[in-house]
């Protein structure tokens, strides 16, 4: 129920070990490959959740993150032949000064403007990534990233890549629990609950907000540029508008504002257009009618759904 | 140099899309006046007048003046049943929830057009036939005349509606205080449905009328829904005469920007535009903006 205390480590050190254990069963590259997937979600949701849930904030923009991390590391190992995994902290770097020139504007705005705001940057970054194409490579992709490179081995197998993109997913989980739990998640959470209160106790409400959106923005970054590693090649539209609604998507169905619910949204919805692959055309009907059903009985999310059947009991046993 | 002749032409063209964007604009700010949320399903409303007026009229055979308020009417319906069906059984009244269940809405419905109509682009005829005429230089088509004629009509007709019909004051009451219009009888949630219809009529207006100028295919209507919304949030969100500038004032920007500067930009143009104008006037052109209340 709660992610404070002990009991996050607790299912914090199980998981780990649950997806520690999952490469000897699951052997299947296509399985592991969508497991990486679920990772690189969780990493961007997981920052976009403290957005959404501590700062209250909705951004249709993430996936331009997501984006500008993987052109931003791919162009620069791929064009220019900087080292792959210096260019992931330089991306981060980079994303995170635009973050806070876009975010000290746009977080002044409020409900529908800022969602407005996000997306206009969104298809904004998505032009040019399809028109700067001596650059970018334009609407085909960006081809060639070279792979991460870690004692010797290349980070681009399944396998590898599985590891290292899951031990990322964690350790920013568990930094993000940190954040929650220290001075400025406090600060963050008294704004979502009420910003006059917040202010007036003394949270400096406008710098959290950007800090916070910075915070995500360098999760989405990091995500992108593992992204370009393992795949080799980007392409604009894994980055577009619907990527950013995806994401968005995912931390509510999951569960706004709890750790677990980007977790559980992630690791949910990722697989789920590949398992509905299987009813070929109808596939996309089947997966918005199952978002609407989600959305319109279980507003809670998953992990908020989960809790309400299991409080009863909790309580007792507290 | 770009001759005087040229620049007529980009303000026709401006003038035809912005016309577009308005109607779009105020079928978002109809439901947001209503239920205080963004309709994202209402880009679709737009593809599927335009897919509605292409069975109807191109593979059904029905006349223009049967088929054009026909796809209208359907349309209408669509969007009733979307707030009837999704929005007024949903658990939670949390706008970010209600938000996103018009986007799941959007995605099922786009599934559903792909099914139907096909993933290819199809031939929408023009309401006349295309007899180019020219005017201060610019060349343009009968239809760029429809578009504005019947844009001038619709927010005529609205208005007309809004102030002289009990429906229309019942709509406007509920928009101003719900609590208030329920306790004087007003059945709201009956007036949210009809924001919805109506907010699909206009989307399914602006579909059939600009689907023969750009081309038409099931997923015509998400950038055009976006631009509309963009020029909602431009006029100031909720505002009738803010949507009606907003739409006008993007559609001229975007096209006068890609006809002097460089088309392959023209998003560009204007969605920095729209940023740049909310960064220094963050509640629109006429939007009130909030004050704080401590």
């Amino acid at each position: 129920m709660n992610s404070s205390g002990k009991s996050f480590f607790i299912v914090m050190a199980l998981l780990a070990a649950i997806i520690g254990a999952v490469p000897l069963v699951v052997t299947n590259p296509y399985y592991l490959n969508t497991l990486n997937v679920v990772a690189l979600h969780v990493i961007i949701v997981t920052g976009l959740n403290m957005l959404i849930g501590f700062a209250g904030h909705i951004s249709l923009g993430h996936a331009a993150f997501f984006g500008l991390g993987a052109y931003t590391s791919g162009i620069l190992t791929g064009s220019y032949g900087w080292p792959p995994l210096f260019t992931i902290f330089f991306a981060a770097a980079a994303v995170a000064c635009l973050a806070l020139i876009i975010g000290v504007p746009t977080l002044r705005l409020k409900g529908n403007y800022l969602v407005m705001a996000t997306l206009g940057f969104n298809i904004i970054v998505g032009v040019f990534m399809v028109q700067l194409d001596n650059l970018t490579g334009g609407p085909s992709g960006y081809a060639g990233v070279p792979p991460l490179q870690f004692f010797g081995r290349s980070m681009d197998s399944d396998l590898n890549f599985y590891g290292l993109v899951w031990a990322v997913a964690l350790t920013g989980m568990i930094l993000a629990r940190n954040l929650a739990y220290s001075r400025v998640g406090r600060g963050l959470r008294a704004l979502h609950d009420s910003p006059a209160a917040a202010a007036a106790v003394g949270v400096p409400i406008e710098r959290t907000k950007v800090k916070v959106f910075i915070f995500s923005a360098v999760y989405a970054s990091v995500a992108g540029s593992l992204y370009a590693h393992y795949y080799g090649i980007i392409t604009p539209k894994t980055f577009d508008i619907f990527k950013s609604v995806e994401l968005v998507t995912m931390c509510i169905i999951g569960g706004m504002g709890s750790l677990w619910g980007g977790f559980f949204g992630a690791a949910f919805l990722t697989p789920l257009p590949e398992l509905l692959d299987f009813f070929q055309e109808y596939s996309d009907i089947i997966f918005g009618g199952i978002l609407l059903v989600l959305l319109i009985f279980m507003p809670e999310g998953l992990v908020g759904w989960i809790e309400k059947r299991f409080q009863g009991s909790r309580k007792e046993a507290d | 140099m770009t001759g005087w002749s040229e620049i007529a032409q980009y303000i026709m063209s401006g003038l035809t899309t912005g016309s577009v964007y308005a109607l779009v604009a105020i079928g978002f700010c109809l439901v947001y006046n209503a239920t205080r949320i963004v309709n994202f399903a209402q880009g679709d409303f737009l593809s599927l007048g335009g897919l509605m007026m292409y069975s109807f009229l191109v593979v059904s055979g029905v006349p223009v003046w049967l088929s054009f308020p026909g796809a209208v009417l359907v349309v209408a319906v669509v969007g009733g049943l979307l707030e009837r069906l999704c929005l007024r059984p949903a658990r939670s009244r949390e706008i970010t929830n209600l938000i996103f269940i018009t986007i799941a809405a959007s995605i099922l419905m786009r599934g559903l057009f792909k099914q139907v109509w096909g993933k290819d682009a199809m031939a929408l005829p023009p309401l006349s036939p295309d007899q180019p005429m020219r005017f201060l230089g610019a060349t343009f088509t009968p239809q760029n005349m429809w578009v504005l004629l019947i844009t001038v009509l619709c927010i005529a007709l609205l208005m007309l509606f809004f102030r002289f019909t009990l429906t229309g004051k019942a709509i406007r009451a509920t928009a101003a205080n719900p609590r208030a219009a329920a306790l004087m009888g007003i059945d709201t949630n009956r007036m949210t449905m009809y924001s919805f219809g109506l907010a699909g009529a206009l989307g399914a207006t602006a579909g059939a009328l600009i689907t023969p100028i750009t081309s038409l295919s099931y997923g015509v209507g998400v950038i055009i829904g976006l631009k509309g919304f963009a020029a909602a949030v431009l006029g100031g969100y909720g505002s009738f005469a803010g949507a009606i500038l907003g739409g006008v004032a993007l559609g001229l920007f975007e096209s006068l920007a890609a006809g002097m500067i460089s088309s392959a930009y023209k998003d560009v143009f204007a969605f920095v535009a729209l940023l740049a104008a909310l960064f220094i006037r963050p509640g629109g052109f006429m939007g009130v903006t909030e004050k704080e209340r401590v």
